[in-house]
């Protein structure tokens, strides 16, 4: 049966034909994807199965590889926002600030504080949307569907959010260089306000119904688990890295984005296993709420939203019409005509899943010369193999969800 | 920060003398180049020296410069971060244009064992000894290496776009 599955030379094949057990049953291959039900995105495994166990996993990914640092080279800076959206797009603010802040190091920009306070409330939204959708599939693969039907209405709330911000929901294309498009209404306020006093008893209600669930611990404790120094040999950052019980945050190692100015704990996990990372982002996610409303009350007076830099940043459309100075400035910045220095910047952001960078390099023209993504998923996904050895196929799946592998980064 | 730049230059000109060199703060990234021929000592030294423990590799990617002299026109770039100084590196390692080769890091750092591939996959940089050097994100049957600059991005026939009348020539697009 393997054999037609399989090609001869493949090592597969190979070890099946040299093993066999003594009961006279044979291993088997399984091929689980690229389009399969349980898998939340794009990913093929070929397993090699004793039974119900898995033996080895050979992973194929790139079927929505879509070669953004390519087409990233011929976009003129403003327009590879959009592609970032497109990497993890549960969490899309992130990517964006994080783009935006790796122009404003490399053109030496000071974003005002009361930007950065919005940033910092955007992108906590954004990590909340994250943890939330990993978590709460992760119940759905266990069996629970309910806590995921309840938690999910807060993400179409952040969402509105983002709606009243930018225009966008889920591919947002958020703010500019130097800040944002256009100030916050009051009513992006004011639906913030109502989902932070509505999402923490939702929340609550979600982490009674899972943390000391006897089905959900069972399936959960001790599948999956990676010690600390594989993780980080792997590459490993984010929750999947603290719930193994490394404390590494870009957030607090590199602050960014007036970071500094609040004050927030790093949760850790001690076993690494599938558990610990639902916690672990349990956690996260009051810490950012925490961080919101930090924010919120510091924010400082006024109605800056951006920096005061012409060169970079669009007129208002008004002065477009009736100002010289204004419709040059907006000619040279929509044809990708700003002056440029030539450097390389690699600037890291927080992401859902752990250390985003971008690495850029400009030669001084309108286009990076090289942008390279560095994607936390692509980078431990390739430690799923090995989580997965001696695990049983249902673990994979839940072991998958837990990893919160986000095939759009993945395949960048 | 405990751990200075000079330190390191001092502590790698010392051990490694003319492989390494070109050192330069770039922004608020320490950088400098590697003989390619020397990447996995100089590396591997790096992580284990107790002094400057560059333990994490953050990222390891591939640039192309075409306009180069022969013998520089691949690089591989490797970001190694320091968590417990806080304190991140770059280096590169420039390779022959016509047959670019290095030593793989995927035995140093695990983590390397997909960048290399992705690196490969892009650029056709061949890393020796890596255990399952074949494409990652392309398909298999590809035969061009697409982030190399001369790969066009666009079908070359089509007539519907016209760029030049937007400023742009193949040089500065």
């Amino acid at each position: 049966m393997s054999e037609l599955l399989l090609p001869p030379e493949h090592r597969y094949a190979k070890i099946i034909k040299e093993r066999s057990n003594e009961d006279g049953s044979e291993l088997s291959i399984l091929n689980l994807g690229p389009t399969h039900p349980a898998t939340h995105g794009i990913f093929q495994n070929i397993l090699l199965m004793d039974g119900e166990r898995i033996l080895d996993a050979e992973p194929t990914i790139g079927y929505i590889h879509r070669a953004f640092e390519k087409i990233a080279e011929n976009r003129p800076f403003y327009q590879i926002t959009p592609l970032t959206d497109r990497m993890n797009y549960c969490s899309s603010p992130i990517n964006n600030m994080g783009w935006w802040m790796t122009l404003e190091k490399l053109l030496n920009i000071e974003v005002p504080k009361r930007a950065q306070y919005l940033r910092v409330i955007v992108m906590e939204l954004a990590r909340i949307t994250d943890h939330l959708i990993c978590n709460s599939i992760l119940g759905v693969d266990t069996g629970a569907y309910s806590g995921f039907l309840y938690v999910f209405q807060f993400r179409e709330k952040v969402y509105e959010i983002y709606e009243e911000i930018c225009g966008a929901r889920l591919t947002t294309n958020m703010g500019r260089i130097g800040g944002f498009e256009r100030d916050w209404s009051p009513k992006a306020f004011e639906l913030l306000n109502t989902f932070l006093e509505e999402f923490p008893v939702a929340w609550k209600e979600f982490e009674n119904l899972f943390e000391r669930n006897r089905i959900f611990i069972d399936r959960t404790v001790n599948v999956g688990a990676i010690s600390a120094e594989k993780a980080m040999a792997y590459g490993f950052t984010g929750p999947n890295l603290r719930a193994a019980g490394v404390d590494y945050d870009v957030r607090v190692a590199q602050p960014y984005s007036s970071y500094e100015d609040f004050d927030f704990k790093i949760p850790v996990g001690k076993s690494g296993d599938t558990y610990d990372r639902f916690c672990v982002r349990n956690a996260e996610v009051w810490e950012s709420l925490s961080i919101i409303r930090q924010a919120l009350d510091k924010m400082p007076e006024g109605n800056e939203y951006h920096a005061d830099v012409p060169d970079y940043y669009l007129p208002p459309k008004e002065d477009v019409y009736h100002n010289m100075e204004s419709l040059i400035y907006h000619f040279k910045i929509v044809m990708g005509e700003v002056p440029v220095p030539v450097a390389e910047i690699y600037h890291p952001v927080e992401g859902g899943n752990g250390e985003i960078g971008f690495y850029l390099i400009t030669d001084g023209s309108r286009t990076p010369y090289r942008l390279h993504f560095r994607r936390p998923c692509f980078i431990y996904y390739q430690a799923y193999p090995e989580m997965i050895k001696g695990a049983l196929l249902s673990d994979a799946i839940v072991i998958l969800s837990s990893l919160n592998v986000i095939a759009g980064e993945l395949d960048a | 920060m405990a751990l200075e730049n000079t330190a390191i230059q001092e502590k790698l000109v010392e051990t490694f003398a003319g492989d390494v060199f070109n050192f330069q703060e770039e922004r608020d990234i320490f950088s400098f180049e590697i003989n390619a021929k020397n990447n996995t000592a100089i590396i591997l030294f790096l992580k284990n020296d107790p002094e400057l423990r560059f333990h994490f590799l953050t990222d390891l990617c591939g640039i192309h410069y075409p306009d180069n002299p022969i013998d520089r026109q691949f690089a591989v770039v490797y970001h190694l971060h320091n968590w417990y100084e806080n304190k991140r590196i770059r280096i590169k390692a420039f390779l022959n244009g016509e047959n670019p080769e290095i030593k793989t890091v995927s035995n140093i750092f695990l983590t390397a064992n997909w960048m290399e591939r992705e690196t490969y996959d892009f650029f056709g940089v061949n890393f020796i000894g890596h255990p399952q050097l074949k494409r990652i994100l392309n398909m298999d049957e590809m035969v061009s290496f697409p982030m190399r600059k001369e790969f066009p991005m666009e079908d070359g026939g089509r007539t519907d776009k016209d760029d030049r009348f937007f400023g742009r020539t193949i040089d500065n697009c």
